[in-house]
C-alpha cells in the first residue's frame, strides 16, 4: 500500500506492506536508518521519533497510520550543518559509547527541553525512563541533558 | 492483510459490520508487538487513529465521558487528574512517555489484561464502558465488561467508544509493585479510596476486576479483607503467595495515604 508522510519536513512516499511498522518503512523504504531497530516492542526507546510533533516509539507505529501525518527523526534535529543543542551536550559530555541508544536518547531529550526548558534532575530521569543504554550507566547522559538545557536558556538569554 | 482507515465513528462502525474480524488498532502498544513478531496476522486492521469521536474528554453534568483514544499522557494532565486522581497515577505508571504518548484507555479495556493499569482505578469509580455498533450503543459496567484473562462481552461488530465515570471526589490512590518504576507490567496493583465508605480493586492478582468496599469504621480489617479476595496466580512476574502479600501491604500503605 502507498503510504504519504511528511519526513523531517519533505514530503515521501513509501511502498509499505500492511503489517509494517513505521519504524521499517523509515530505516528500509525512506532512507531514514538513524531510529535504531531493537527490540520491536516499545522497551528500549532506540526508535523513537516525534510523530506530529510528539515523542513515540515509530516500532509501534503501524506504517499506514503515519499516511497524512508529520515525523521527525534524528536526521532531522540539526540545522543543516549545526547540530541540535542535545546533539552538541552529547558530544560535550562524553554521553556516547556504542552509539545505538543515542539517536532515541536524542530525540526523547530534545522533547523534553521544548516542552520543559529547565528541567529537574528527576523530570530528567522520567523523560528519559523509555530509553535503555547498556554503556554509559546513564550519568554522562544527564550531564549531556542539564548541559544542553543550560545552553538552550543561555542562547534564549542572549537573543 | 489489509488496512482500513474509516474517518467517522459511522464509518468504522459499518466496516466492523462488514467485517466482524476486523482487528482494531489505536495506540498500537499492544497489536504492534503481535504482528512485529509474527504472532497475529490478522486479514483486515481497522484503524481507528483518524475517527475524531473516539478523542479527547468531555464533561455531561458531573458524568464524564472520557473518549477511547484517550491516552495515558492526556489522562495525566491537571484538569482530568483532579476530576480522576487514581487514574492519572495509574497512567503515569505506565509504560514510558512513548508508551503513554500512544497507548489509549480504550486499548486497555480491549486488552483487558489482568495487569491493565487504567482498570482498578476505573473500577473504583463504577466506571461503564460504552461499546457501540451500528445496532446502537449500550454501556456496560466496567467489571461486567471483562470476563476473564484477556475476555470481554463486547461483541465482534462492536468497537469501544468511550468510558462513562462519574467521579466520587474520594480520597484515592493507585499503587504498583515491580522491578523498577518505569517500563514495568504490573506484579500487583492496587486502587484505593476512602469516601464514605473504602473501596479497592487490584491488578495482576485475578482474572478479572474485583471490587473490595467496607464501612469506614472498619478500616483495621480492610487490607486482609483486600489480599482475602485475590486469587493471585504463580508465573514469571511474581508468586501467588507474594502477590497476596504484596496487595496486603499496598492496602495498608494505601489507606495511610488516603485516610490520613
Amino acid at each position: 500500500m502507498r503510504v504519504s508522510l511528511r519526513v523531517n519536513g519533505t514530503e515521501a512516499e513509501a511502498d509499505c506492506w500492511e503489517g509494517e511498522s513505521l519504524l521499517w518503512a523509515l530505516r528500509e523504504q525512506l532512507g531514514y536508518p538513524g531510529s535504531k531497530n531493537a527490540c520491536e516492542q516499545g522497551e528500549c526507546g532506540s526508535c523513537s521519533v516525534l510523530f506530529d510533533g510528539v515523542l513515540v516509539c515509530s516500532c509501534l507505529v503501524l506504517a499506514a497510520q503515519a499516511d497524512g501525518h508529520e515525523v521527525t527523526t534524528i536526521e532531522g534535529l540539526a540545522d543543516g550543518d549545526r547540530l541540535h543543542p542535545v546533539q552538541e551536550a552529547f558530544l560535550e559530555t562524553g554521553a556516547v559509547q556504542c552509539g545505538f541508544c543515542t539517536p532515541g536518547l536524542v530525540v526523547a531529550a530534545a522533547y523534553l527541553l521544548e516542552r520543559s526548558p529547565e528541567p529537574s534532575d528527576e523530570e530528567i530521569r522520567e523523560a528519559l525512563s523509555g530509553n535503555l543504554c547498556r554503556c554509559t550507566g546513564y550519568e554522562k547522559i544527564f550531564a549531556a541533558v542539564r548541559l544542553a538545557a543550560r545552553s538552550q536558556v543561555g542562547r534564549e538569554g542572549r537573543g | 492483510m489489509e488496512v482500513l482507515t474509516p474517518r467517522s465513528l459511522r464509518e468504522a462502525l459499518l466496516v466492523k459490520a462488514d467485517r466482524p474480524d476486523a482487528v482494531a488498532i489505536q495506540g498500537g502498544t499492544d497489536l504492534m508487538v503481535a504482528l512485529n513478531f509474527d504472532r497475529s496476522r490478522p486479514a483486515t486492521v481497522l484503524n481507528l487513529n483518524e475517527v475524531a469521536e473516539l478523542r479527547g474528554w468531555s464533561r455531561d453534568n458531573g458524568t464524564l465521558r472520557l473518549g477511547s483514544a484517550l491516552t495515558y499522557a492526556e489522562a495525566m494532565r491537571s484538569e482530568l487528574a483532579a476530576e480522576l486522581p487514581a487514574l492519572a497515577e495509574a497512567s503515569r505508571t505506565v509504560g514510558s512517555p512513548q508508551i503513554r504518548n500512544r497507548g489509549t484507555i480504550g486499548g486497555n479495556l480491549a486488552t483487558a489484561s489482568p495487569a491493565g493499569d487504567a482498570l482498578p482505578p476505573l473500577h473504583l469509580e463504577s466506571a461503564e464502558v460504552e461499546c457501540a455498533s451500528v445496532r446502537g450503543v449500550r454501556r456496560v459496567p466496567l467489571d461486567e465488561f471483562v470476563t476473564g484473562v484477556k475476555r470481554t462481552v463486547l461483541a465482534p461488530d462492536e468497537l469501544i467508544s468511550a468510558v462513562w465515570v462519574t467521579p466520587s471526589g474520594a480520597s484515592q490512590t493507585f499503587m504498583k509493585v515491580g522491578p523498577r518504576n518505569a517500563m514495568v507490567i504490573a506484579v500487583v496493583s492496587l486502587a484505593l479510596s476512602a469516601g464514605e465508605e473504602l473501596r479497592a480493586s487490584f491488578g495482576s492478582a485475578g482474572p478479572r476486576p474485583v471490587l473490595v468496599t467496607a464501612p469506614r469504621a472498619e478500616a483495621d480489617t480492610f487490607a486482609e479483607r483486600v489480599a482475602a479476595a485475590a486469587s493471585p496466580i504463580d508465573d514469571v512476574r511474581g508468586s501467588a503467595v507474594y502477590r497476596r502479600h504484596a496487595l496486603r501491604v499496598l492496602a495498608s500503605r494505601a489507606l495511610e495515604r488516603t485516610m490520613g
